[in-house]
């Protein structure tokens, strides 16, 4: 008998008492119903919290900010889909894609990168990453070592039940709340250890 | 066959693998017990993260309403089981993964060794995982020449030092810096000899340690914290971003995962990714964490497989009290609240799951009869602390009762007709039953009393007790009996109505 028919079998039998599947009952939050300024400001607090870098410009304002935030990097990886006005003013731009990507080595090389996002949700501080054009592959976010994310207000929810009503679960998705970090030693958090060191989040009202 | 189930009761699966005791409870908590250094950092590590954990709950007005949600949803996977594996297989196959079945420990090792050795590779990078250590994967891939990297900071510790994890969350809970430091020193290659015991610089040692490991590896073995049923997703919920590294850059990913760790919809997330890092390490939410489907093009590894594991879950899923101990999402709350836990730490209990947790899960996972894991039901004050602390509301205590009765049971004569000799317990409870049995035999018990003041000395604590008492005197002082019985002293002050009672 194969292990998949065994396995299955042995179950159907655990269940020889045939317990009922009831109900869920869903009384929790789901919509936090506040305004796009209080979750601008709720993101910020909690993204600062994580001391990930927050900073809230208007549409226009985005180039200046991204060149400051890139300053001092000789180069910067963007996904192909990222539009190109937002990151105009600073130079050593590489475009990464899926038909045509970085290597490893280009990409740890890379200072840092910038991308787009699907959703936040403010209360618990998260970026959703779900590799959108304008987001690219996985590994992009992962190795340069700064990592500047654009955050469009009207993709900030409230709770996470409204987040996710936004995503698809078949794209691969990544979760971010701050820049990578552990509490193993003591339970000291340190920031930095295998993701980039550096969050920046910018918010586009 | 077919696969239908035809009502045929089947002989209960037990677990194998880093499953039980290799001595009882008793005996390793009170050597565990003479390590003060361990105790203190525990005792450091559970406060803190437990008073986290308190403030960030209490910011959430629905905690109560989502850990109903949770519980209720995993009784109900446990309910559908079957279907729910079938209708995750198909979909998570559709989408270009492939799916292993392991009635076992050795089964999944085979299968995942055979899988590395497809892929062309002698080693592998790993991210934290519980299924993998409860089936030893690291242990069997070293005997047959392959070598395995742990990327978590903490796992790294412990494998460096080849010690074992203490704690589920944080497995190297039980060393401080200056430890870590030494270790670091001692076992990693290239180590800067100027290494401080800063936190900071620990970090960054394991960082250039591992990074060209990550940059180069091929085969990457994870464990999953979920697994949804109507999409055929995976999730990992982690820190540091080894777990991204791994589930990112290889070419091949090979995934171990307990067949309980499913949830229905992916829409269920928000209740359980709400649930686990509030609960866990008192967070509002991990750094990261990643979810896939099968094979995304261009994106990740491109050969993805997900080996699905038996190992005792059948035998604990047929106990229908015990069953809601699948339930777990290994967040490691009741531990961080355990007095008993706090004292001893987690090598105590013998098995990867310890705790209350794993003083319920391993007996369920190996059959309450394998001899040394019989102790772990009592490897408890029944607080209750547990209890209130589980995000998705295990009745631990209950469980253990309910192991306690089963474990007597099988001394009397389990259905084997094979009948163990007579627990400690056992003796105890008869012994005090007889006692209690009558007011005149209760009365001469009694008498012994000023006998247990003299072996109790000038602090008026008993250290050691002879014989079946042992056991409960090893990890804690009895204070001694008082000089005059309740009863002597009733019969002395109310000395008319108790007399006429004397049996
Ligand atoms: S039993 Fe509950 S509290 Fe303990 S680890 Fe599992 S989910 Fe967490």
């Amino acid at each position: 008998m194969s292990a998949r028919t065994e396995i299955l079998d042995r179950l159907r039998s655990a269940l020889h008492d045939a317990p009922a599947a009831g109900d869920i009952p869903r009384n929790y939050r789901h919509e936090s119903g506040k305004a796009e300024d209080e979750l601008i400001e709720l993101l910020s607090d909690r993204l600062v919290d994580y001391k990930a870098g927050v900073s809230v410009v208007d549409e226009a304002g985005v180039p200046v900010r991204v060149a400051e935030l890139l300053a001092g990097a000789p180069s910067y990886v963007v996904p192909e889909g990222l539009d190109e006005r937002w990151t105009a003013l600073a130079p050593g731009r590489m475009v990464d894609s899926a038909e045509d990507p970085l290597s490893v080595a280009q990409l740890d090389a890379a200072g840092a990168v910038v991308t787009g996002s699907a959703a936040a949700v403010a209360e618990t501080g998260t970026i959703i990453l779900d590799g959108s054009p304008d987001q690219g592959r996985r590994a992009i976010s992962l190795i340069p070592d700064h990592h500047i994310c654009l955050v469009r207000a009207r993709d900030i929810t409230g709770v996470l039940p409204e987040a996710l009503r936004r995503l698809d679960a078949t794209h691969p998705l990544t979760w971010i709340s701050g820049p990578s970090a552990t509490s193993d030693i003591e339970l000291e958090r340190v920031e930095g250890v295998h993701g980039p060191r550096t969050l920046d989040v910018v918010i586009i009202r | 066959m077919s696969s239908t189930y035809l009502g045929m009761p089947a002989l209960p699966a037990y677990g194998q693998g880093n499953l039980h005791a290799t001595e009882a409870f008793p005996a390793a908590a009170q050597r565990e017990l003479g390590n003060t250094q361990l105790r203190a950092n525990l005792g450091h590590a559970t406060h803190t993260i437990r008073d986290k954990r308190l403030r960030v709950v209490a910011e959430l007005p629905d905690w109560e309403e989502l850990r109903n949600a949770g519980a209720a949803t995993k009784a109900s996977v446990m309910a559908r089981l079957p279907e729910l594996l079938e209708q995750f297989e198909a979909n998570f196959t559709a989408r270009g993964g492939t799916i292993h079945w392991a009635r076992d420990a050795a089964e999944a090792n085979r299968i995942v060794r055979d899988l590395i050795r497809d892929a062309g590779a002698d080693e592998v990078v790993k991210v934290k995982s519980m299924a993998t250590q409860e089936i030893g994967l690291n242990e069997y891939l070293e005997e047959q020449g392959i070598a395995a990297f742990e990327t978590d900071l903490a796992e790294l510790i412990v494998q460096l030092d080849h010690d074992k994890p203490s704690h589920i969350l944080v497995p190297a809970i039980h060393k401080n810096r200056s430890q870590v430091r030494d270790i670091f020193l001692r076992e990693m290659p290239g180590v800067d000899p100027d290494l401080t015991d800063n936190p900071a610089r620990l970090a960054e040692a394991s960082r250039m340690h591992l990074r060209r490991k990550f940059l180069s590896a091929k085969v990457a073995i994870s464990g999953a914290n979920f697994a949804i049923a109507d999409s055929g997703t995976l999730g990992v919920v982690e820190s540091e971003g080894n777990g991204r590294m791994c589930l990112t850059l290889p070419e091949t990913l090979i995934t171990v995962m307990g067949v309980e760790k499913l949830l229905p919809s992916f829409q269920d997330l928000e209740v359980f990714m709400q649930l686990l890092p509030r609960s866990s390490t008192g967070e509002r939410m991990n750094p990261y964490t990643s979810f896939w489907t099968g094979v995304t093009k261009g994106d990740g590894p491109q050969d993805v497989h997900l080996v699905l594991l038996d190992n005792g879950r059948s035998a604990a899923l047929a106990d229908e009290m015990g069953r809601s101990a699948l339930h777990c999402i290994r967040c490691s709350a009741c531990m961080n609240v355990c007095p008993v836990y706090e004292r001893t730490g987690g090598h105590a209990y013998g098995s990867t799951y310890p705790g209350p947790i794993g003083a319920i899960l391993s007996p369920l996972l190996t059959g309450i009869t394998s001899e040394e894991n019989a102790s772990l039901p009592y490897a408890s004050s029944l607080c209750g602390a547990c209890y209130d602390a589980c995000p998705v509301k295990i009745n631990i205590p209950e469980i253990l009762v309910h192991l306690r009765s089963v474990d007597v049971e099988s001394r009397r004569g389990n259905a084997a007709g094979k009948k163990k000799l007579p627990g400690q317990m056992d003796v105890a409870m008869k012994a005090a039953s007889w006692a209690m049995g009558s007011g005149r035999r209760m009365a001469l018990v009694e008498k012994a009393l000023p006998l247990g003041q003299l072996a109790a000395g000038p602090d008026k604590k008993i250290k050691k007790l002879p014989g079946i008492a042992a056991g409960w005197t090893q990890s804690r002082d009895l204070p001694a009996p008082p000089a005059r019985s309740f009863r002597d002293w009733w019969a002395k002050e109310r000395g008319n109505t108790s007399s006429k009672e004397k049996a």
